[in-house]
């Protein structure tokens, strides 16, 4: 079975290929890479103006698969995916029941492989639970197939507890990927505490809450010698924390969803719920730091915390709204965005969706490696969409640029070779 | 000019053109409420449903007789007691609510932001009676009328609104009608209940009680309820009382024909003493009066004049 | 569409017409012992004010003045463009009163009846009388003048406007067709 993707710029960061290619995939995986490509019995797929890259990784999703597919599940969640040019993901524990024991990781991974169109990579609980008291099983989770650990959607409150999940994970070289935040200053808080939670006479959420935890988080790193991810940095002084860490040679990545990049605390006026989440969408200085920090590399990937909440948790009054939005089918225009506004350069756009965020929870993916499974992503980066709730895949519509034009979009994602997902 | 609104959801969305169209139709009505019949038919054949999903006797109250005097038909539900507690949603329970075809809705919500949900959701009127910290605009409007009625104009005034900010709709609304209408507005209270960047509203922050007050043509004191701001905010309420309490001794820093107000109920010994709730320069009774006033004016401006048909 | 302006009465003639009814009052009541007069605000207000002038000079006796505002009577709430409400203002009791109501114009009758609620929920008074400028025709309810200063036939689509001046003295009346 051939298939060659003609007349794309290619671009692959980890390879180092940029330019306009044509690529040869054989049985599903990828065979050559070259100016021109001429086999008699493929299947040519036109990718002229288009931008051919590896299959995104989206390190940090919420598939909601066991126990709350109402929201989600795995099999829209990953058309969800797709639709947005991902074809590996990485979700959550925070499922019902948690991922903190092998037979849920095993349930996720079969249940995705025979059902769902990408690959899904689970990240198992760092507690018992994700109680916060007694480790998991971290060996058993991650020969279960997990790939880092983390009890996102809570932080973990005992220093000690962390400590010893840093030291323990390491034991097992896997990364503890933690949401920071100090519960006791978060308080009530349902958005970023300035001028607009004021006016709107909304509880506010400090920056501290996060900046505090940041650093403790990164001081306790910085002690195990472990591998510490960030998820969702929001703020400047986040952004700042992780940049002297890293100048110290401290073992830390994180991340930026691209919301916080894209909107600010601006978005909640008129209580719109959609905007409502944690970190809570923060001022424009922190979108400029977050943006310094994608461009001078403090920050490594890009990744959506895709979060699905049925309309019913949504269309409730603002402080009682769930924290969230999907974020999978508008990941590449807005990220795109960026390159636009000259924030970033497209390879580095590029980089922090594929190579760099799998590096991080330790996959071979998001490369156009030889030998690799054909995991790709055609992007018509000049398209102009509006986002219609039922064009999206995913369940749930809670995203705050329902009715937004954006530009960019995935026009075929492949997945192993396999067409996964064709735009019409 | 002529105004003729759908909602009253705050005081943020109007001009001081029709804050004062407000008061001045405020002034035709508190004539009523001194005859011995102390009713109009204006709004006879209305039905106005006062919803209080929080307690409250007196701004309930307040509504309740101002719509009675307007012969308009009032009820009053407590939502607190009953749906609420069996998991009905909001929208659901207004929506239920609104079958029964009410001309106007009165409701306060602990939630910001409440009452504009309901006004994109529901086709009747909305008037807000306080949302969460966000707005409490008849509240605001009674307090402007009041100050207007005693010192004969707002503007030029410097008020000075004392309390805990942070969760205080009543400090917003205020700060937004006396500004509109050419006050200077003063707050003051302890940092851990002044919120950030509320001098973007268009007043001072202050620390001290006796700066805050010192020349000033009108107080205003907040009740402090030590249930609300939950325990790290306020160590104390002696402590309060001590150094933001208004009492006689600093009353004489303000302008010897200043006046005090308070929203009620007042916690006696605590944000003011006996002595100055009760003294002359209390308006506090005056403000209640007024109260119904306002209120039967609003409840008239949303319910008069022409509608379109269906919005 | 051209309108037309014609006047009716022109200053001598509203001041002779007052005068007259100032007349017409004091006869009809022999004299002014327990008599109120209340004017209907606007306009129905300034001529209330000039029949007391009136009256004063006539009869060396000062009537109680007051002004009421029909606006919280009326029954055309949902249709209103205007909701400006005025004050009303009457200072002494109308209990056991023979109230002069006076009007400039009179046309449906809504307003008298309006006004006429109003001053039951303010007291008992002995009897209520009317005071007209000018009448126009087209009652729609049993309402009629006990004192009027000019009959004057009128289509529907045409206007009467009293005019006054900036002492609120009125000036002249005029019709206005379209």
């Amino acid at each position: 079975m051939k298939i060659i993707i003609k007349g794309g710029h290619v671009l692959d960061p980890a390879n180092d290929i940029d330019g306009i290619f044509d690529i040869l995939i054989e049985d599903g995986l990828i065979s050559r890479i070259d100016s021109s490509i001429d086999e008699s019995d493929a299947e040519i797929i036109q990718a002229c103006d288009m931008l051919v890259i590896p299959g995104l990784v989206d390190i940090h999703t919420h598939m909601r698969d066991p126990g709350q597919e109402y929201k989600e599940d795995l099999i829209s969640g990953t058309r969800a995916a797709v639709a947005g040019g991902v074809t590996s993901l990485a979700c959550m524990p925070n499922t019902s029941p948690v991922n903190d024991n092998q037979a849920v990781t095993r349930f996720i991974i079969e249940k995705a492989k025979s059902q769902g169109v990408a690959n899904v990579f689970p990240v198992g609980a760092i507690s018992h639970g994700m109680d916060g008291e007694i480790l998991s099983e971290m060996g058993d989770l991650k020969s279960a197939g997990c790939v880092a650990f983390s009890d996102d959607g809570k932080p973990v409150k005992s220093s000690e507890l962390m400590r010893r999940a840093l030291e323990y994970a390491d034991t097992f070289d896997m990364p503890i990927i933690s949401h920071a935040e100090d519960l006791s200053l978060v308080g009530e808080g349902c958005m970023n505490d300035g001028v607009v939670a004021t006016e709107l006479g909304l509880k506010g959420i400090p920056w501290v809450a996060e900046d505090a935890a940041t650093a403790r988080e990164i001081m306790l790193a910085e002690f195990t010698g472990a591998r510490l991810h960030i998820a969702h940095v929001s703020t400047r002084g986040s952004v700042e924390l992780v940049r002297q860490a890293k100048a110290r040679g401290a073992r830390v990545t994180c991340e930026v969803s691209p919301h916080h990049f894209t909107l600010s605390e601006e978005a909640v006026r008129g209580y719109n719920t959609n905007a409502k989440m944690n970190p809570p969408l923060r001022t424009q200085e922190d979108i400029e730091a977050i943006k310094e920090g994608l461009k001078d590399g403090t920050i490594d990937a890009i990744a959506t915390d895709h979060a699905p909440h049925h309309i019913d948790e949504k269309n409730v009054e603002f402080p009682i709204a769930l924290n969230g939005m999907i974020g999978l089918e508008t990941l590449l225009p807005l990220t795109l965005q960026l390159v636009r506004d000259k924030d970033i350069s497209l390879k580095q756009a590029v980089a922090m969706m594929t190579c760099q965020p799998a590096a991080i929870i330790g996959i071979d993916r998001g490369t156009l490696g030889i030998g690799r499974p054909a995991d790709i992503t055609i992007v018509d980066p000049e398209r102009d969409w509006t986002v219609f709730a039922e064009d999206l895949f995913s369940k749930s519509k809670n995203t705050p640029f329902i009715g937004c034009r954006l530009k960019g979009v995935a026009a075929r994602t492949l997945v192993a070779g396999k067409t996964v997902f064709e735009r019409k | 000019m002529t105004f003729n609104p759908k909602h009253i959801l705050g005081i943020k969305n109007l001009s001081a053109e029709e804050l004062t169209f407000i008061l001045d139709t405020a002034a035709s009505f508190k004539e009523i409420n001194s005859r011995d019949i102390k009713k109009v038919p204006i709004l006879r054949g209305k039905t106005i449903i006062n919803l209080f999903f929080e307690a409250s006797t007196r701004t309930r109250t307040s509504f309740e007789i101002a719509g009675k005097r307007l012969s308009a038909d009032t009820i009053n539900i407590t939502a607190s007691a009953s749906s609420v507690v069996k998991g009905e949603t909001l929208e659901d329970t207004a929506r239920n609510i609104e079958a029964m075809h009410p001309d106007i809705i009165v409701m306060r919500h602990s939630a910001s932001g409440a009452c504009e949900y309901l006004a994109q959701r529901l086709k009747c009127s909305i008037v807000n009676a306080g949302d969460g910290a966000h707005e409490h605009p008849s509240q605001a409007l009674l307090d402007a009328f009041t100050i207007r009625e005693h010192k004969g104009r707002i503007e030029g005034l410097t008020v000075t609104i004392a309390g805990d900010v942070t969760h205080s709709r009543v400090v917003r609304s205020n700060i937004y009608c006396l500004t509109k209408l050419g006050a200077k507005v003063r707050l003051v209270g302890p940092k851990t209940m002044m919120p950030p960047g509320i001098e973007r509203l268009g007043c001072e922050v202050y620390t001290d009680l006796e700066k805050a007050i010192s020349g000033v043509d009108c107080v205003m004191m907040l009740r402090i309820q030590r249930e609300r701001q939950g325990k790290t905010l306020l160590p104390s309420l002696r402590e309060y009382a001590r150094f933001y309490g208004l009492n006689d001794r600093n009353i004489q820093l303000t302008k010897d024909d200043a006046i005090i107000l308070h929203p009620g109920p007042m916690n006696r010994g605590v944000e003011i003493s006996s002595v100055v709730a009760d003294g002359k320069r209390s308006v506090i009774l005056d403000q209640v009066e007024n109260g119904v006033a306002v209120r039967m004016a609003l409840l008239y401006l949303v319910a008069g004049g022409e509608k379109l048909k269906d919005s | 569409m051209a309108t037309e302006t014609i006047e009716i009465l022109d200053f001598e003639g509203v001041n002779r017409a007052l005068t007259r009814i100032a007349h017409e009052i004091l006869e009809k009541n022999k004299g002014v012992d327990d008599l109120v007069l209340v004017g209907i605000r606007t306009g129905g207000s300034f001529l209330a004010a000039e029949l007391k002038r009136k009256i004063a000079e006539i009869e060396q006796a000062d009537v109680p003045l007051g002004n009421i505002d029909i606006s919280m009577y009326r029954d055309d709430l949902g249709s209103r463009n205007n909701l400006s409400v005025g004050q009303t203002d009457i200072l002494f009791s109308l209990t056991d009163k023979k109230i002069v109501l006076v009007d400039d114009v009179l046309f449906t009758g809504r307003t008298i009846r309006a006004a006429m609620d109003a001053i039951m929920d303010l007291g008992r008074p002995q009897n209520i009388q009317l005071a007209i400028l000018i009448d126009r025709g087209h009652r729609e309810l049993p309402i009629r003048p006990d004192y009027i200063g000019r009959n004057l036939p009128t289509a529907r689509s045409e206007r009467i406007e009293v005019v006054f001046d900036e002492q609120h003295s009125p000036r002249a009346v005029s019709l206005i067709r379209r």
